[in-house]
C-alpha cells in the first residue's frame, strides 16, 4: 500500500506529539543532567564526566544481572507469543462464550503488580498455599525460597500468568479485524487449516503481533514489582533482575549519579534491542507482500 | 473432533488461569490467623469483615473513586488524541515520520523509577501535585504511545481504496473518520480502550508519587496493608478482587466490539 505524501498530517499528529513531549522531554534531560553530575546535596554539584558510565560498565554483576535479563526476557517472548496466539485461535467466535473468554482473560491484567507479587507467595508456599502443596503431595520437592531452579521457575509461571491473555487479547482483536471474505476465498480455493493460519491469518496478524512482540519485550525487560515481591532477588542473586539491581544501587549510594547514569545504559540496550525487532518484522512484512 | 478437543485445551487453561485468582478470593475471605494457620482448600469460616473494612473506611472506598477519575480521564485523552494520528501514520508519508513514530514507543522503554524525582519536580512547578489530571498526563507517557501503536495497526489493515472511495462521495475529512473509519476498526478501538485502561489503573510509582490524599489512588492505600507489623493478607486479597471489578466492567462493555470484525463494502 503505497502511502500518500502530505506533510500536512503532522497536523494530526501534533495533539500527541505535545501530550508525549510535556511528560517525556523535560525528565529525560534532567537524568542526563544527573548521570553527569556528582551530587552531594542541594547546591553541591560537581561535574563529573564519564566517569559514573565508566563505574557501572566495569560492574561485574551489573553483567550476571544483564544475562540473567536477557534470558528471561528471551524465555518470556517464546513462551507467550505462541500460546497466546493459540488461545486466540482457538476462542469462540460467536455467542456468549465470546464474553466469558474475553472477562477471564482481563483478570490476571487488571491486578496490581506488587499484589500480583504478593498473591502468589502465599499461592506458592509450600506449607499453606494451594500450588506448593500440590506440588510437594505429587512427591516434588519444591521451595523457591530454598532452590533457584525453583525460584526461576515460579517467577516464569507466575509471569506467563499474568501476560499470556495480553498477547491473547490482542491477536484475538487482530482476527476478528479480518474480513470474512477473506475466509471465503480460502474455503473456495479448499486451503488447509494450517494455510488459512500462514497465509492470511498470521501475515494480518503482523501488526498486533509487532506491537505484543515488543511490548512484551520492553515490559519483561523492566519487570519488578512481582519478581521483587515474589523473591526480593533470590535466593541467592538468582533473581535478581536488571530494574532490581538498579534499585539496589538506587538505595544504597547518596548519589544520584551512577543511578542515573545505569538507568541511561539500560534504556539504550532496551532501544537497541525495540529497535532490532521493529526493523525485522517490519522487513518480514515487506518480504511477504513481494 | 477437532473443534472438541480445541475446546477442551481452551477450558483447560482458563481452569489454570482462574486458580490463582480463586485462591486470593478465598483469602479474602478469611482471616489472617487463618490463612498463616493451616492450608485449606475453601475458606472454613468464610468471613466478609475484610470487605466491610474497605466499604466503611473513606480513605480505603476514596481510593476507588480517585483512581477510576484519572483512568478514565487518561484513557479518554489517549484515545481521542491517538486516533488522528495512528490514521496519519497508517495513511501519510510526511518529515520525519518514521521517527516520530518510533520515538513515541521509546517512552515506555526507561525504567520508570528514574522518572520520579523530574516527575515530582515538573508537577510542582505547574503546582499541579495532588490532582486527578497531574497522574492522568503522566500516565499519558506511556499509554498514548500504545495507544497509537495499536491503533495504526488495524488502521493499516483497512484497505485505502475505502479512503478513496468516501472522499470521491463527498465526505469531509472528519465526517469520514467518525461515521465510516472508527466504526470500521472498532475491535481496535475496544483493545486499546481496555490497554490504556488497564495500564493506568495498575501504574503504582507516578500515582503514588503525584498524590499526597485528594488524589491518592487505591493502589497506593493497598501498600499500606504492608505495615510494620506485617501483612495484612486478608485485605489485601479483598482489595485486589475489588480492583478487578472496574476493569471486568470495562472489557464487558467493548467486547461486542473487540469480537465484531468489519464487513467491507459499507462505503
Amino acid at each position: 500500500m503505497e502511502k500518500w505524501d502530505d506533510n500536512r498530517a503532522w497536523f494530526l499528529v501534533l495533539p500527541v506529539f505535545i501530550v508525549v513531549a510535556f511528560s517525556a522531554i523535560v525528565p529525560l534531560m534532567t537524568v542526563v543532567n544527573y548521570s553527569v553530575q556528582d551530587i552531594l546535596g542541594p547546591g553541591q554539584t560537581y561535574f563529573a564526566g564519564t566517569e559514573w558510565f565508566e563505574e557501572v560498565l566495569h560492574d561485574g554483576r551489573l553483567h550476571e544481572a544483564l544475562w540473567r535479563q536477557l534470558l528471561f526476557s528471551g524465555l518470556v517472548l517464546l513462551i507467550e507469543i505462541p500460546l497466546g496466539i493459540m488461545i486466540a485461535l482457538a476462542m469462540p467466535k460467536r455467542g456468549w462464550g465470546v464474553s466469558a473468554c474475553l472477562v477471564t482473560l482481563a483478570l490476571p491484567l487488571l491486578i496490581p503488580w506488587n499484589v500480583i507479587g504478593t498473591i502468589w507467595l502465599i499461592f506458592t508456599r509450600p506449607d499453606i498455599g494451594m500450588l506448593g502443596v500440590a506440588i510437594n503431595k505429587a512427591g516434588i520437592v519444591f521451595d523457591h525460597t530454598a532452590s533457584p531452579t525453583d525460584a526461576w521457575i515460579t517467577v516464569m509461571l507466575m509471569e506467563v500468568w499474568h501476560w499470556t491473555p495480553l498477547v491473547a487479547l490482542l491477536c484475538y482483536a487482530g482476527l476478528r479485524a479480518i474480513p470474512e471474505a477473506y475466509y471465503q476465498a480460502a474455503k473456495i480455493d479448499g486451503a488447509s487449516g494450517w494455510a488459512v493460519f500462514r497465509y492470511i491469518q498470521l501475515p494480518k496478524m503482523r501488526g498486533v503481533l509487532t506491537i505484543a512482540i515488543l511490548l512484551r519485550f520492553m515490559d519483561s525487560f523492566l519487570i519488578y514489582a512481582e519478581p521483587f515481591v515474589l523473591t526480593g532477588g533470590g535466593p541467592g542473586n538468582s533473581t535478581t533482575f536488571l530494574s532490581i539491581y538498579l534499585v539496589k544501587i538506587a538505595m544504597g549510594q547518596f548519589d544520584l549519579g551512577p543511578a542515573a547514569a545505569f538507568s541511561l545504559i539500560y534504556f539504550v540496550i532496551v532501544l537497541l534491542f525495540s529497535f532490532i525487532f521493529y526493523q525485522v518484522l517490519q522487513n518480514v512484512g515487506r518480504r511477504e507482500k513481494q | 473432533m477437532r473443534v472438541h478437543k480445541r475446546t477442551i485445551a481452551l477450558c483447560f487453561y482458563f481452569g489454570l488461569l482462574l486458580l490463582p485468582i480463586y485462591w486470593m478470593l478465598t483469602m479474602s475471605l478469611r482471616t489472617n490467623a487463618d490463612i498463616l494457620g493451616a492450608f485449606a482448600i475453601y475458606p472454613t469460616h468464610p468471613t466478609l469483615a475484610n470487605f466491610v473494612k474497605i466499604f466503611t473506611d473513606e480513605s480505603w472506598y476514596s481510593g476507588y473513586l480517585n483512581s477510576m477519575i484519572y483512568v478514565t480521564e487518561n484513557t479518554l485523552i489517549s484515545l481521542v488524541t491517538a486516533l488522528p494520528a495512528a490514521y496519519a501514520f497508517s495513511r501519510f508519508r510526511f518529515l520525519g515520520d518514521k521517527h516520530v513514530f518510533f520515538w513515541l514507543l521509546t517512552n515506555r522503554m526507561a525504567p520508570a523509577a528514574v522518572f520520579l524525582l523530574p516527575y515530582f519536580q515538573l508537577y510542582s512547578t505547574l503546582q499541579m501535585i495532588d490532582t486527578h489530571i497531574a497522574v492522568a498526563l503522566a500516565h499519558c507517557l506511556f499509554n498514548v504511545p500504545l495507544a497509537v501503536w495499536i491503533l495504526e495497526g488495524f488502521m493499516s489493515g483497512v484497505p485505502r481504496e475505502i479512503d478513496e472511495t468516501a472522499f470521491i462521495d463527498g465526505y469531509s475529512f472528519p465526517r469520514f473518520f467518525t461515521t465510516i473509519f472508527v466504526p470500521l476498526i472498532r475491535s481496535g478501538v475496544g483493545v486499546t480502550a481496555f490497554f490504556c485502561f488497564m495500564f493506568s489503573w495498575v501504574e503504582l510509582l507516578f500515582a503514588r508519587t503525584l498524590t499526597v490524599t485528594k488524589a491518592k489512588p487505591i493502589v497506593a492505600t493497598m501498600t499500606r496493608t504492608i505495615s510494620a507489623t506485617g501483612l495484612d493478607w486478608g485485605l489485601m486479597a479483598a482489595a485486589g478482587i475489588l480492583c478487578i471489578l472496574p476493569g471486568a466492567l470495562v472489557i464487558w462493555f467493548v467486547r461486542n466490539h473487540m469480537a465484531k470484525g468489519f464487513a467491507l463494502g459499507r462505503v
